[in-house]
């Protein structure tokens, strides 16, 4: 056995936190808010170029920024804070130490240097290839191999939380099963083992492709294997941030799963279907038949659809139900009026929520429906669609839980709450705005990755609908009103990170950032009939109109294009 | 609690509550629906992509497209004389996308159905027919071939929606739909 390692008991939670998994934590925290900082910034500057009355930079300068927006958003600071997040369900929840912290640490540095790297390699300016890198486009090798050592030292995170859930077994730190939000973190950390795998088989060909090692790389297989990480790394976000909402509720409110057996099982789903997703990209390529589209873009038959339509209930549910345990029973939202929206913890918890299923969950099926595709494909929708869920729903979620991890982790209290209270519903309407004028824009037809819808250097000439500038003005707009709110985030959390009063041991009490007790106040769950629901069956069935007249809606739209076949 | 062991060790013996099997059910079955209507519209519907598609090598594909345009070219356009082609109803039409231009424009009848070959010279386009919001991926080395019908008439800007280069946003092309 391994000498024992210190520890400190969290005065609020009653958890023990050893001191490798605190600074493992706090590391890689801090990193993943660097790089969001960075990579809000590019996405700042993309947005002001495509509001065509700013079009703020030059082409060259555009394109470098929006494939640094992508890698340093979307990849680094999502990846980094996924790895605090696994630390924090693996060692913090099950009362272990951290297995081979050196590895964590050595995992740590190599996705810092990867990441380094593949941004470097983006500012030198040749390798301004988008973040999806499609071949037969080229990079320069140094970002393939950034991109390549982040995802090996991104995998041996995984491998070290997985070893740290051997440990907890092995010294029985805890009684049954794993709860909730580990078992969560461990559905994303499976997705994120086969996600990775995915990335290191296409990269290291392509890199030695770059290198000339290899003539040639099939475009349709490119896409196919990358996907494969890039879609399906998405996953890992819905099941990193679903269990963040169900860590948030439990903590803020006291609420528990109302079925652990029905949130578990939609986790499950997400493992068993999930990866399918790459078709989602391949919907209008050349040679790939449309059986292979419609089973893989449908998720086998919308079987992780199903999860996450699970989670959506459950979630509602399960805050529901403790507020109506603690007596907010009044008419049928008394609960949600009742619920405590200033604590940016909570606001942007159930902003997330309501943001990723509807602008981001309906959408996304549209999108990812084989014959929709037609009509959307590599317009504006798609990043409309997909700043709904990584933005809104993940960025969002795991904003929300750092009001948590700060006082809880750091030992800081806010320095102001104030900003705080309001920066989850500035950011979130600011996201909702992004996604949802780039949809309209996409809609008419306006393509991403552009920079001149007026076409003024092109041979030819075509004049897009004047509705679409308007649309691009208002993400412009949008863009700059989640900025404030992502900078307001950065401010808060820096600054009480640098100057912040240090979090009395007594605090739980007189400044309570969780409920006290919070588990008990809740009865226990799955029993038939003691629980009724009525909001959340309200809530739920507004949500499946929504998304039923949505879905019909785009066929309509579909069948009055030219016939094709 | 969701961050503590389940309280019920057989926390899988619990019974489910009504209103969950009620939505599972639900869930289910409009995943189910939506899986159908997918298959529906591959019976019913007009709009669905074709599967159509060979491997090519981007030198003779030009070929054919160059030797397609000189046969039916009716005049030129725009800045580079890009030839417009109004080859008949019914036949194998062709376009090229390469860097950065789509080659040659079209011109089409209304309601006449043509089959469309689309392949790359160079790096991924995306060819997408505007207004009218049709997308589609080309890639070099496939030529992908479609039955398509245009069903109103005016002009169609085909824009390039795939990232390709720093020119990528000058990347137009066109399709003229006329009634004769």
């Amino acid at each position: 056995m391994v000498a024992k390692e210190k520890f400190r008991v969290c005065p609020d939670t009653g958890f023990k936190v050893f001191q490798h998994t605190e600074n493992l934590i706090k590391a890689n925290a801090v990193v993943a808010v660097v790089f969001l900082l960075i990579g809000g910034l590019f996405g700042l500057l993309v947005a002001l170029t495509r509001w065509q009355a700013i079009h703020l930079l030059p082409a060259d300068l555009f394109y470098l920024a929006l494939t640094a927006h992508g890698a340093d958003v979307l990849l680094f600071w999502i990846i980094f804070f996924e790895v605090a997040v696994l630390y924090f369900a693996g060692s913090v929840l099950l009362n272990v130490r951290i297995a081979a912290p050196r590895f964590a640490w050595g995992a740590f540095i190599l996705m810092l240097v990867g990441a380094l790297m593949a941004n470097v390699a983006v500012l030198q300016g040749e390798s301004s290839v988008m973040f999806t890198s499609y071949v037969p486009m080229q990079a320069a090798p140094h970002f393939y191999l950034g991109l390549i050592l982040f995802a090996v030292g991104a995998l041996v995170a995984m491998f070290v939380f997985f070893g740290t859930l051997v440990v907890a077994k092995q010294e029985k730190t805890y009684e049954g099963s794993i709860p909730l939000v580990t078992f969560g973190g461990v559905v994303a950390a499976i997705i994120a083992v086969y996600t990775i795998a995915s990335g290191a088989i296409i990269l290291i060909p392509t890199l030695l492709w770059s290198l000339g090692y290899i003539a040639e790389i099939d475009s349709v297989m490119y896409k196919l294997v990358w996907w494969g990480m890039g879609h399906s790394s998405q996953q890992i976000n819905v099941a990193a941030q679903v269990s963040i909402w169900y860590a948030i509720a439990a903590m803020v409110l006291g609420a528990k799963p109302l079925s652990e057996k029905v949130s578990r099982g939609a986790f499950l789903l997400y493992i068993l279907f999930l990866q399918l997703a790459s078709a989602h990209h391949l919907l209008v390529e050349p040679g790939i038949s449309s059986e292979w589209k419609v089973f893989n873009t449908s998720y086998a038959l919308y079987l992780a659809v199903l999860g996450s339509m699970i989670h959506g209930m459950s979630i509602p549910g399960a805050v529901e139900a403790a507020q109506r345990r603690r007596g907010y029973t009044q008419g049928m939202f008394g609960w949600l009026r009742k619920a405590p929206w200033g604590n940016p913890a909570f606001s942007g918890m159930a902003m997330s929520v309501l943001l990723f299923g509807i602008l981001g969950g309906i959408t996304g099926v549209v999108l990812g429906t084989e014959q929709l595709n037609l009509i959307m494909h590599n317009t504006l929708y798609v990043p409309g669609h997909f700043h709904g869920t990584v933005v809104a729903g993940t960025t969002l979620a795991f904003m929300a839980i750092t009001y948590l991890v700060v006082p809880l982790i750091f030992r800081k209290e806010i320095i102001w709450p104030r900003i705080a209270q309001w920066q989850p519903y500035l950011f979130g309407l600011g996201v909702a705005g992004i996604s949802v004028f780039m949809m309209g824009a996409g809609t008419l037809g306006v393509s991403r990755r552009h920079w001149d819808m007026t076409f003024s250097d092109a041979a030819l000439n075509f004049d897009v609908p004047p509705a679409a500038f308007l649309m691009m003005g208002l993400n412009g707009i949008s863009a700059v009103i989640a900025s404030i709110g992502g900078v307001m985030f950065i401010l808060v959390i820096v600054a009480t990170l640098l100057f912040g009063k240090d979090r009395a041991e007594d605090a739980c009490k007189t400044n309570p950032v969780i409920l006290p007790d919070g588990g008990a106040v809740v009865a226990t769950s799955g029993s038939e009939g003691v629980l009724k629901l009525p909001g959340t069956i309200a809530l739920v069935s507004v949500f499946f109109l929504a998304f039923v007249l949505y879905y019909f809606v785009n066929w309509k739209y579909l069948s009055e294009v030219w016939p094709l076949s | 609690m969701a961050l503590t062991p389940p309280e019920n060790k057989h926390w899988w013996r619990e019974p489910l509550h009504r209103m969950e099997i009620g939505w599972i059910t639900i869930a289910f079955l409009w995943g189910l629906m939506m899986f159908g209507v997918m298959i529906y519209w591959h019976i019913n519907g007009e709009q669905n992509l074709s599967n159509e598609a060979y491997r090519v090598d981007p030198e003779t594909y030009g070929e054919k497209v160059e030797a397609f345009a000189e046969k039916y070219t009716v005049r030129t356009e725009g800045k580079n004389d890009t030839p417009v082609v109004k080859p008949p109803p019914g036949s194998d039409v062709y376009m090229l996308g390469r860097l950065w231009e789509w080659w040659p424009i079209l011109e089409l009848k209304k309601d006449q159905t043509y089959r469309l070959h689309l392949s790359s010279m160079d790096w991924q386009h995306g060819w997408s027919l505007q207004p009218t919001n049709i997308n589609i991926q080309v890639h070099p080395k496939y030529e992908m071939v479609m039955t398509l019908k245009p069903t109103k008439s005016g002009e169609f800007g085909v824009v390039c929606n795939e990232f390709c280069g720093v020119g990528h946003h000058t990347m137009l092309g066109k399709i003229y739909v006329v009634d004769k």
